[in-house]
């Protein structure tokens, strides 16, 4: 168990391109921190980095009390889980879990005891004598969990695990991982590009966009109090509705409706309001033209337009709602700003 | 239980026009042309055993017949156990013993070397991998036949001239192997030599642990191909050895045929039936790598 500092991790490749831009944070010890952007933002190789499998090229990377900038992938007492399982496809699922505990010379007896464990943990026990494609997705998943869990690492890394199954299998392994996680306590950093797992397995969500860290923050602050107009769109399904607004002297102008926020800017911004903070009210003061109804059982949701902008509406399952025009109030407490020009919140 | 009901409803329900196959147009055509083939292929070798049942003489006096004589057993013990040429030494089993080795040698050899070398190009950050790798790949257009005395001259200086390595070594460098198992090694996925990393495994023990099991397949088919390759060599051995005890078999039939001292005749039975035995090993070895042969070339079971 350890906590994870990152200070000034930055990552450029020969042809210039900066992948990561300088990051800094600190991962405590036994959180579940998880690394969420679209493809290409940098994330996966961060966490490379993190695991020694791409070079640090500036900064500096501390596990526990050791900096590990220059230490081998074996030696920075991590384990990892890779999306595509990685597991060794000649050995039994035995010698897969326990091939790396044989590498570091550990006793026979302790490796069988480890595996042992590892496997009455991940409901292993009926393949452990099986190849690995001799198992199913899910199973598969498990073997890599359980070499990651043998070596008692004090760090775990994630990079997309749960991609390759499908989207039953995905909830259930979900909270299986999340389980597991809060049953070792080992500190563990988790990529993934979908904002859902992020939202409902994380500590607290690092947002990645090109290899920039957008923000740092529990699901809920990052939810509710997105930090750009990016994470404001990234996270959440569906996504926040964003809409260009004037504001003057403390009030924000939009749609003919003007909100109180108290703050002082002046000029263009953009409006942030997440789908359920509209309400479906005939008394409220938004015209909105409702275009298509998306029933989801527990919910719906409406999509339409207030003026010329699109938007969403979440709508609970007692609301009645049809096609067509309908009004719409909003609890300014719950409203985000960002800078028209910047998109970073204000 | 279930399953076997399954089958036995299926049986019953299936129509008997079903179970027979059609035979189409087609497929007599198909089959004309692949048996009018295996029997041009087969003819000369059914010829050779022919002859090799009949005296010497008898093949001078009658050329091709298809008489059977019941000389098989002499020929055969000619062939394998009595020595030809001035030192004695050239029996056919030792001759067999010799082909064996050249064979196998060079087949482990090549496999070896290109494997090795297909590693440090395909997983080592070498500054001109690539460079090396098309410099190793356009010695294909340098066979042997080619640089056939400059190589002499080596072997000759290094003094190995009439030994198992002089035969070998030179011989083993190959393009080909390297090219396969590069091919192969670019498809084995990135993760598995991370996992490995992660796993504590380096380069030595990646290679050991995880490639070379997982190159089986590919292995099997390399050396189905070099042992064949290694096995039918006969310009390199002719030259390289010249002591009677070193001869392999390709090399040594030829000199059985040739050997027109004073009057004899030439031992047809005996260079017959060697010939036969020369192709028998290469055969057996593809039979019994040949589904792995298949696997290897085509299936990734990665």
């Amino acid at each position: 168990m350890a906590q994870v500092k990152l200070d000034g991790i930055r990552k450029i490749y020969p042809n210039g391109f900066e992948a990561v831009k300088p990051a800094t944070f600190t991962i405590a010890d036994g959180e579940f921190a998880v690394l969420v952007g679209p493809s290409g933002c940098g994330k996966s190789t961060l966490l490379r980095m993190v695991a020694g499998l791409e070079t640090i090229d500036e900064g500096h990377l501390m596990i526990g009390e050791r900096e590990v900038n220059n230490l081998d992938p074996a030696d920075r007492d991590i384990a990892m889980v890779f999306q595509n399982y990685a597991l060794y496809p000649h050995m039994t699922v035995r010698k897969n879990i326990a091939y790396g505990l044989k590498n570091r010379k550990t006793p026979q007896a302790e490796i069988a005891r480890k595996v042992a464990e590892a496997s009455a943990i991940l409901n292993l026990d009926d393949h452990l004598d099986s190849k690995p494609s001799q198992l199913s997705g899910g199973q598969r998943q498990r073997v890599a969990m359980g070499r990651a869990i043998v070596r008692d690492p004090s760090l775990f890394l994630f990079d997309e695990p749960l991609s390759n199954l499908d989207a039953k299998l995905r909830n259930q392994m979900r909270i299986e991982i999340k389980a597991l996680q809060r049953r070792l306590g080992v500190t563990s950093i988790y990529v993934t590009h979908d904002q859902v797992e992020a939202m409902t397995m994380a500590d607290r969500i690092i947002v990645m966009n090109g290899g920039r860290i957008e923000q740092i923050g529990t699901p809920a602050e990052v939810y509710h109090a997105p930090a750009s107009t990016f994470v404001a769109s990234f996270m959440g399904a569906p996504p926040m509705n964003l809409m260009a607004a004037q504001s003057k002297g403390g009030d924000v102008v939009f749609a003919g409706l003007t909100l109180r926020h108290g703050k002082g800017v002046e000029g263009p911004v953009t409006l942030g309001i997440r789908p359920e903070d509209l309400i479906l009210d005939p008394a409220g003061p938004l015209k909105f033209d409702v275009a298509i109804i998306e029933e989801l059982g527990a919910h719906r949701l409406l999509h339409g337009a207030i003026g010329d902008h699109p938007v969403t509406v979440h709508a609970g399952k007692d609301v009645s709602a049809r096609t067509g025009p309908a009004n719409l109030s909003v609890n300014p407490d719950t409203l985000s700003m960002f800078d028209a020009r910047t998109g970073m919140r204000l | 239980m279930t399953e076997t009901n399954a089958a036995a409803l299926a049986i019953s329900t299936a129509t008997p026009r079903r179970t027979r196959r059609r035979i189409r147009g087609g497929d007599i055509l198909d089959h004309a042309i692949l048996i009018a083939g295996a029997l041009f292929m087969l003819l000369p070798l059914l010829m050779l055993i022919q002859m090799s049942t009949l005296p010497d003489v008898e093949v001078i006096r009658t050329g091709p017949s298809l008489a059977i004589g019941d000389r098989l057993d002499d020929n055969f013990n000619k062939a394998m156990f009595q020595a030809s040429g001035f030192s004695g030494l050239n029996t056919g089993t030792n001759m067999l013993m010799n082909s064996f080795i050249l064979g196998i040698g060079f087949a482990l050899g090549k496999i070896v070397i290109g494997m090795m070398a297909a590693y440090a190009i395909v997983y080592f950050r070498l500054r001109f991998a690539t460079l090396a790798f098309w410099v190793i790949f356009t010695t294909l257009l340098l066979p042997l036949e080619v640089r056939i005395l400059p190589s002499y001259e080596i072997v000759q200086k290094l003094g190995m001239l009439n030994t198992y390595q002089g035969l070998i070594v030179p011989l083993i460098a190959s393009a080909t192997a390297t090219f396969f198992f590069r091919q192969y090694f670019r498809s084995v996925p990135e993760e598995l030599i991370e996992a490995a990393r992660i796993d504590g495994a380096g380069p030595v023990k990646f290679f050991i642990d995880i490639l070379v099991p997982l190159s089986k397949t590919m292995i099997a088919a390399m050396f189905i191909i070099m042992f064949v390759y290694g096995w039918n060599q006969y310009l390199w051995p002719t030259m390289i050895t010249t002591e009677e005890d070193m001869f392999t078999l390709v090399r040594g039939i030829k000199q059985i045929t040739q050997s027109l001292e004073g009057n004899s005749i030439p031992e047809y039975g005996r260079a017959n039936l060697l010939a036969i035995i020369a192709v028998v090993p290469p055969v057996f070895v593809v039979i019994f790598f040949q589904s792995w042969f298949v696997k290897g070339l085509t299936e990734s079971d990665k």
